[in-house]
């Protein structure tokens, strides 16, 4: 972004201060990084297959690198199942494997298990298993990747749609706006939901289908905002200069109004992210969400309300969607108070001055 | 007014007010007597507000005020916060500059002073009524009897002011502060309140601070002068001696401080902008199941000219047409008629081809804090246009060129990199006009351009704009109120009332000798100094 890469001014840097002085905004930022970061490098931390292995002298990378049966004596010429106890015998036999700390993906049923299907949490299964003998803690370390890069694809979608159609709406006003305005009311009178869920019976839904229905809609709580900032900067005296001095629209609305409009926006999009991830539990836990077997948490909630006896399943999804969303509402309330002018002039007053001479804080 | 009542009113003695270790007000005594006006003198931040909000205790709590400070015989240094309650709005009034925020937009004008009477007099229902009406013939608001139940939006600026300072009066204070009570109005609409002001108090016997950047105004309307500058006191005295032989070198700076001098004169040559039959109307909203009525004429269709290296100021009061004329001149805004620029019918351009020649033909806006994006540096700023209109210019010639516009404009090269908020008002204007000029333009609106600014600044502001124009062979189209910053810039003006052009000719014929009625009432009320 460019507002980023230039020198931050005194504003930004106040914002900043302001953010930075939220311990709970800053806290739950941290927190969700990691927990992302940690999310992203999902096949090093639960998968079905070894990071490395040695076998006879020769390094193998599994989990970047499907290898065949027949590499490991085997006989089938379809990829290795480490493990099947005849591979993994043969492989320790002649050299040694990194398993990641949890050896199940999230799709790897465990055909070992000594209770029926779900199975409570184990040493084996630290959460447990659901109903289809899948360990539920990988499910939810890939489950929480899927939400958050799900959301963060259509947050940057609907941050395009919506700017760009806002933008055009605001800076151009007049018909352009009136005519605008009335499409978007009648989009957005149509229901998004009951779309998707007539399209899950003419296609088979995947991970595209969805986010292309979803941005369809979602962008549409932008507009309001967006133009609303360019109707009030078009007549700001830096933008009727702007165009005394003969710019092209497209780049008075680029330089001069998108960087004063882009204030409300920023604080919107953490509210966008936690709509997006709702709705997407919601689908899935409808059954109209991505395709069966996907690490996804609203099938999760959904197994959990099949299956009171196991609460192990219901327990955890509660559990991660509570936490994955409410660190979201709180990094959003952070942001939403570093932008607001009062919150600012209100954090600006106890900051030491330049001089670093303590200040005297008397009242009159 | 100065009899045997003459005692001192309000009492200050060493008034210093500081914010966070900064000091704002240092050692400051003043006296405000009975039945006279005090006025307190100074340029922006030179912190007249502050001193007046500092003594009557209505500062923000990070303020610490110390002195001595007295009203009558109550020692306002130790009054509680009942006692303050007390004495604002019902000993001591207060009027503040911007009539239409001090006023609750929900609530009727007539309710608003009915409070102000409930709660320091008890006076409700009829009573109240009847003594809120009397308040608004006092104040001579036309037809109070109508415009008690009016709301704020519904009267003007002058009419709010009025409904203020009947506010400020409405419980008999002893003292008047009034701060800035003019500086949003017409000049002829200044005139009106500031004369109501003298006449309530001397109806009264109050004694009033009066705050003001216009020493116009004070020479008039005021007994006494205190020169504020940089929180502390330059001068005190009787207004006529402080005029007449001021003691201290800034006041003598003040009074210099009017904008002097004339443009070069121009030869007759054929002009560079003409316009023809130039009009700007607006449709007014058609009722339901009625006929559109005909359309609102802000600007009624007039002809000017403009010759190359000429100044056309263009005078008249807010609401008179003077900015939307300009903007439909320049094509940024809508208007009917004919525009001939250098031969070329601007009026029917559009697209690319005007965009073409915006270049010849810049503007200035009035608000240096508004025109500037604040999120782009200076040289950013200034080399904007250059680049679009110029795409083949290299980088090293657009820096060479912004830095000697910047040094043309009197800034310094080195505030190429920083950002408008750390300019003063007079410098982000310097920025404007760079602004303007780097393209090389042929006409220059200027819309105002002096003010936002204090006098001192204003003067400095005029006297480049001159040397540009010198320079250049600028044309200027400058809009202004201020019929001192006109006289010292324009060659010819025009006139301009509810649209309508009043007259129009060479800047000093009219001024000296106004053939209408309103450009007499505005000559008046300007009060210009003579000639030197």
């Amino acid at each position: 972004m460019s507002l980023l890469s230039r020198d931050l001014s005194p504003i930004t840097r106040r914002r900043l201060a302001v953010f930075r002085g939220n311990r709970r905004a800053r806290v739950s930022l941290w927190l969700f990084a990691v927990l992302f970061v940690v999310s992203l490098v999902a096949e090093l931390i639960a998968n079905d297959r070894p990071i490395v292995m040695q076998y006879l002298g020769e390094w193998y990378v599994p989990v970047l690198v499907d290898y065949p049966d027949t590499e490991f004596g085997g006989f089938l010429p379809s990829p290795a199942d480490y493990r099947d106890p005849f591979i993994r015998d043969e492989i320790m036999a002649n050299g040694w494997m990194l398993w990641p700390p949890i050896p199940f993906s999230y799709e790897t049923l465990d055909r070992a298990l000594d209770h029926p299907a779900p199975s409570p949490p184990t040493t084996r299964h630290w959460l447990g298993t659901d109903d289809q003998g899948r360990d539920v803690l990988a499910r939810v370390i890939y489950g929480f990747r899927l939400s958050v890069i799900f959301a963060l694809v259509l947050t940057a979608g609907s941050l395009v749609l919506g700017v760009l159609a806002g933008g055009i709406q605001g800076y151009f006003g007049g018909k352009v706006d009136l005519i605008g305005q009335r499409v978007t009311e009648i989009w957005s009178g149509l229901p998004m939901l009951f779309l998707l869920i007539i399209l899950a019976s003419l296609v088979e839904p995947n991970l595209w289908w969805l986010l292309g229905i979803m941005l369809l809609f979602s962008w549409l709580g932008l507009v309001d905002v967006v133009r609303a900032e360019f109707l009030r900067a078009r007549n700001l005296e830096y933008v009727r200069a702007a165009r005394a001095m003969g710019l092209p629209s497209r780049l008075i609305m680029w330089r001069h109004v998108l960087p004063n409009a882009m204030v409300a926006t920023l604080t919107f999009i953490p509210f966008l992210f936690t709509g997006a991830i709702t709705t997407l539990t919601a689908l899935d836990f409808l059954g109209f969400g991505l395709p069966p077997g996907s690490p996804s948490l609203g099938e999760l909630v959904a197994q959990g309300k099949n299956n009171l006896q196991a609460p192990w399943l219901g327990i955890t999804a509660f559990v991660t969607l509570s936490v994955m969303l409410s660190l979201l509402v709180f990094i959003g309330e952070g942001l939403r108070d570093a932008f607001d002018p009062r919150h600012i002039q209100h954090a600006a007053t106890p900051t030491p001055v330049p001089g670093g001479r303590p200040r005297s804080r008397t009242d009159a | 007014m100065r009899d045997a009542r003459t005692a001192s009113l309000l009492q200050v003695d060493d008034l210093s007010i500081t914010f966070d270790d900064v000091t704002v007000v240092d050692h400051l005594s003043l006296t405000v007597n009975r039945g006279e006006t005090l006025a307190l003198v100074g340029e922006s931040g030179s912190g007249k507000s502050v001193s007046a909000l500092g003594a009557m205790n209505l500062l923000p709590p990070n303020a610490r005020v110390e002195g001595r400070r007295q009203l009558g015989e109550t020692d306002l240094a130790t009054l509680t916060r009942r006692g303050w309650r007390g004495l604002r709005g019902s000993r001591v009034g207060f009027v503040f500059q911007e009539p239409m925020t001090s006023l609750n937009p929900l609530h009727p004008i007539g309710k608003q002073i009915g409070e102000t009477l409930r709660l320091h007099q008890g006076l409700t229902g009829k009573a109240a009524r009847a003594r809120t009406r009397e308040l608004l013939e006092q104040v001579k608001l036309p037809r109070a009897g109508e415009l008690m139940d009016a709301w704020p939006h519904q009267i003007s600026g002058g009419q709010r002011q009025r409904v203020m300072i009947a506010m400020a009066i409405a419980n008999g204070p002893e003292l008047l502060i009034a701060d800035e009570p003019t500086t949003a109005l017409d000049v002829t609409v200044q005139q009106e309140i500031l004369a109501l002001l003298a006449e309530l108090r001397d109806a009264h016997g109050m004694g009033m601070l009066f705050i003001t950047h216009d020493l116009n105004l004070v020479r008039r309307h005021a007994d006494r002068i205190c020169v504020l500058h940089g929180g502390r006191e330059q001068e005190t005295g009787p207004v006529e001696t402080v005029f007449t032989h001021p003691q201290s070198d800034y006041t003598r700076l003040l009074l210099e401080a009017e904008p002097e001098g004339r443009p070069a004169p121009v030869a007759r040559v054929a002009p560079l902008l003409r316009a023809r039959g130039v009009g700007v109307s607006f449709p007014r909203p058609t009722r339901l199941f009625s006929r559109r009525p005909p359309p609102f004429e802000a600007v009624k269709p007039l002809d000017l000219y403009v010759a190359p290296a000429e100044t056309l100021g263009i005078v008249g009061e807010s609401g008179s047409g003077k900015t939307t004329l300009a903007l439909a001149l320049l094509r940024l805004g809508q208007g009917s008629g004919e525009i001939d620029f250098d031969g070329i019918r601007l009026d029917k351009l559009t697209g690319n081809a005007l965009r073409r020649q915006r270049r010849s033909l810049q503007v200035v806006f009035q608000d240096p804090y508004g025109s500037l994006s604040p999120r782009l540096p200076v040289f950013d700023i200034v080399s904007e246009g250059l680049r679009f209109h110029h795409p083949d210019l290299a980088n090293a010639e657009i820096d060479r060129r912004v830095r000697a516009t910047l040094r043309e404009v009197g800034l310094p090269e080195a505030c190429a990199s920083r950002y408008p908020h750390e300019f003063s008002g007079g410098q982000r204007q310097r920025i404007a006009v760079a602004r303007a000029i780097i393209l090389e333009p042929r006409l220059v609106v200027l819309d105002e351009p002096t003010s936002a600014l204090d006098r001192s600044v204003q003067k400095q502001l005029v006297e480049l704009l001159r040397d540009l124009q010198a320079r250049h062979r600028l044309s200027y189209l400058f809009i202004s109120h201020d019929l001192a910053v006109v006289r010292a810039m324009a060659h010819r003006v025009l006139v301009l009332k509810d649209g309508e052009v009043m007259e129009q000719g060479d800047c000093l014929q009219v001024l000296e000798h106004p053939s209408s009625d309103y450009t007499r009432a505005l000559v008046a009320a300007a009060g210009l100094s003579p000639r030197t």
